[in-house]
């Protein structure tokens, strides 16, 4: 009957949307007495990601009349007086990530605190000398160096700015979540229910996961969550080099255990991330300090790791190039040498990569590393996170000036779908690079030899990274 | 809003609160889970809201000088005829109007009042009664910036007498908003035989083909009740996409915006009696929602 295929229609066409809207239903909580205050939106997690998101729909001129809640964990801390010593945290901000931080005043401050742009990125091979050099035509700057507790300075700040708007509840671990049904009936309430460890309770129409790689969101969502551990470490630290110079390069070296990257912090100081094997993560973090000083300039300046095959076929190939792209080989630089590290500036922490099956569900967005997470590699990490925020505020003011219901999954899939067409293929390629670079083996040396020259030598493939 | 013809048939009686039917309870909850549900069988008005929410914004916005942006319809009086399960007037809440709803069916404004009661700030900006037009013009004259009828003219007996209730309940100047179907060849196929025989795009039965209006006709009854046609556009409905979009043609569903005319008095043709006046049914008698 048409009624039967109009059902079948339906369903085919709807089919994707059915598991996002079948919510576990739990417990329903209708008490017409004290019901929990209901916010328009709650964030939970108020790291760098969470934070600028809060702030970010803070600031957001169709969001004046909305309440917002950004629940942390820890407690709040206070940034008024940075010290002068560098934090060993630090974050490679792409300009598209400041563009964001400063639609909403945040950039301003990073400023004033202290950054490093730099302009260049040299990135090499330990077992050729195979180059690849990233340079901005123009003389705008490439990136920018900060600390991550810079950032969060920033942030506060901002957050502060509109607390009429945005309440941030310090010391609020979110123990508990209940989802409403996607359509509900008279007796159940249409929100998502959140208990707090102190036993307070919240209510939201929409809830923005932004609890890092083991969030708690995805896994009571129960979104599957594709991940792996790498059997790396990163092990950071702030590092004083030799002798004072421009320092505007971010220096990356594949070394077979791992990149080994430089990321300047001032023209004397840079700040070391070293991908390795956990054992030799743990090495490092005991050696002396003149030894741990040695190791780094020897990943940076030996040459133990070449064969000679793979250095003239390496230089055959450079050759082979040159003919038809004359401007594809560029004037090596070398990386600065490091003269000391700074007491109690090392320390490691364990690497992996992550991607959720779902970025939304019904009343339940992930952003930052709860929706993905990747190798340091490619310094995109923090970066993803506020692509995700820029485009979900978007969406999300958009909705506000349509009166939509936040949380529904109409412009929630359009976020989605935009921002895993565009982090998909960039986590894929970091964790092939990765894959990619932990060998010694000849042939695939030879590849990335052959591979990390022909992306030099053409501008389009190194303007896309 | 699409009702269902089948539904007005056991329009049950008022009852006293006290007791609870619980079949009323069961057909209740079937209706409420339909309109809500984004995806179920109003899903195309619940996608209407994308195109019509933003007219009615956007014109507004273009005759107001001082709004916020954060309640960009504050201080706005809108009444919702034909509101069913309260659609249209929760984004028209939201974006800070005090807005009445009305509706002929009981079961829809029930509907309505429940969906908005988890909601405070809804809660106090909508407000719900079960009624015909005619029967809140006594007490609503000149009440009303704006008045919103949409996909409610194509199930109304009499459209003049329809026209001439919102032209009373409205301010001077007020904004009068109707989106509704084309009477052509292209509608009946499309509108019936496609929609509602073929695809299920809307509940078998609702519609009435001969009752659709066609933009002309409308035009001039709204020009000659007390009402200056400014805007009318073409909509078109995309059921791959679910989506609809704006377009020049007026050939299946449009949108109209009308201004009623300044307070000196528009009284011309609404005094003479017409025809349509010696017709006894009300003008909402017709509409099943």
């Amino acid at each position: 009957s048409s009624a039967d295929m109009a059902a079948v229609l339906r369903r085919a066409v709807l089919a994707p949307l059915g598991p996002r809207l079948r919510a576990r239903p739990r417990a329903p909580l209708r008490s017409a007495a004290s019901a929990p205050p209901l916010y328009d939106v709650v964030v939970s997690g108020g790291g760098m990601v969470g934070s600028a998101m809060a702030a970010a729909l803070g600031h957001d001129i169709h969001f004046h009349g909305k309440k917002i809640a950004l629940l942390e964990a820890g407690p709040r801390k206070e940034y008024d007086h940075m010290p002068d010593s560098y934090s060993n945290r630090v974050s490679s901000i792409s300009p598209g990530s400041a563009t964001l931080l400063s639609s909403f005043g945040a950039w301003d401050h990073v400023c004033s605190l202290r950054l490093k742009p730099f302009r260049r990125m040299q990135v090499w091979d330990a077992c050729s000398e195979a180059l690849i050099i990233f340079e901005k035509d123009d003389l705008d700057d490439m990136g920018y160096i900060v600390e991550n507790d810079v950032i969060m300075s920033a942030l506060t700040k901002q957050l502060d700015a509109v607390a009429d708007r945005v309440e941030v509840f310090y010391r609020s671990r979110a123990v508990g979540y209940t989802w409403p049904l996607p359509s509900h009936s008279c007796d159940t309430s249409p929100w998502v229910q959140i208990e707090l460890a102190d036993g307070r309770r919240l209510q939201t129409k929409l809830l923005i996961g932004a609890d890092g790689h083991n969030s708690v969101v995805r896994k009571e969502a129960e979104i599957k969550n594709i991940e792996h551990q790498y059997d790396q470490s990163a092990v950071v630290a702030t590092l004083h080099l030799s002798e004072a110079t421009d320092n505007n390069v971010a220096w990356q070296r594949f070394l077979p255990t791992g990149p080994i990257a430089l990321l300047p912090l001032s023209d004397t100081a840079s700040s070391l991330v070293w991908s390795t094997s956990h054992e030799h993560a743990s090495e490092l973090l005991a050696m002396d300090e003149e030894s741990f000083v040695d190791s780094i300039n020897s990943a940076f300046w030996s040459n133990v790791n070449h064969s000679d095959f793979i250095d003239t076929a390496g230089a055959m190939f450079r050759s082979a190039i040159s003919f038809l792209k004359p401007s594809g080989t560029a004037v090596r630089q070398l990386p600065p040498s490091v003269a000391k590290v700074d007491p109690d500036s090392r320390a490691m922490f364990p690497l992996g990569m992550g991607h959720a099956t779902e970025y939304v569900q019904h009343r339940v967005v992930l952003i930052g590393d709860a929706a993905h997470r990747v190798h340091p590699l490619a310094g995109q990490g923090v970066n993803l996170g506020f692509g995700d925020i820029a485009c979900l505020a978007h969406h999300l003011s958009a909705a506000a000036f349509n009166g939509s219901d936040l949380g529904s999954l109409k412009h929630l899939l359009k976020f989605e779908t935009e921002r895993q067409r565009h982090n998909v293929s960039l986590i894929a390629a970091t964790d092939v690079l990765k894959r990619l670079y932990s060998t010694r083996l000849t042939p695939l040396v030879l590849l990335r030899t052959w591979g990390l020259q022909v992306t030099n030598a053409l501008p389009p493939v190194k303007v896309r990274i | 809003q699409l009702s269902l013809f089948r539904l007005t048939v056991k329009t049950p009686f008022r009852t006293s609160h006290s007791s609870v039917d619980s079949k009323e309870m069961k057909k209740f909850q079937l209706l409420a889970h339909k309109w809500w549900d984004e995806e179920g069988e109003y899903s195309a008005l619940h996608s209407m809201n994308d195109i019509r929410v933003p007219f009615i914004r956007d014109t507004l916005l273009s005759m107001r000088s001082n709004y916020h942006m954060g309640n960009p319809l504050s201080g706005v009086k809108i009444l919702d005829v034909g509101c069913g399960g309260g659609l249209l007037s929760e984004p028209l809440g939201r974006l800070g109007a005090s807005v009445t709803g009305i509706d002929p069916l009981e079961d829809n404004i029930r509907t309505a009042d429940q969906h908005k009661s988890f909601d405070p700030v809804l809660a106090k900006r909508i407000q719900y009664k079960s009624s015909s037009l005619e029967e809140i013009v006594e007490e609503s004259m000149e009440t009303f910036d704006v008045i919103v009828a949409s996909e409610v003219v194509e199930h109304v007996a009499d459209l003049e007498m329809f026209i001439r209730c919102c032209c009373q309940v409205l301010k001077p100047e007020g904004s009068l908003f109707i989106t509704t179907i084309n009477r052509t060849q292209l509608s009946y196929v499309l509108g019936i035989v496609v929609a509602e025989k073929i695809m299920g795009i809307v509940p078998e039965g609702t519609h009435e083909w001969e009752k659709f209006v066609p933009p002309k006709e409308l035009e001039h009854l709204l020009e000659s009740n007390g009402f200056s046609v400014k805007t009318v556009k073409g909509m078109l409905y995309n059921p791959l996409s679910g989506s609809w979009s704006w377009m020049d043609s007026t050939s299946l569903n449009y949108a109209v915006h009308a201004v009623k005319s300044g307070a000196q008095g528009q009284s011309g043709p609404t005094d003479a009696p017409s025809e349509t006046d010696t017709e006894q049914h009300s003008a909402t008698a017709g509409a099943a929602g």
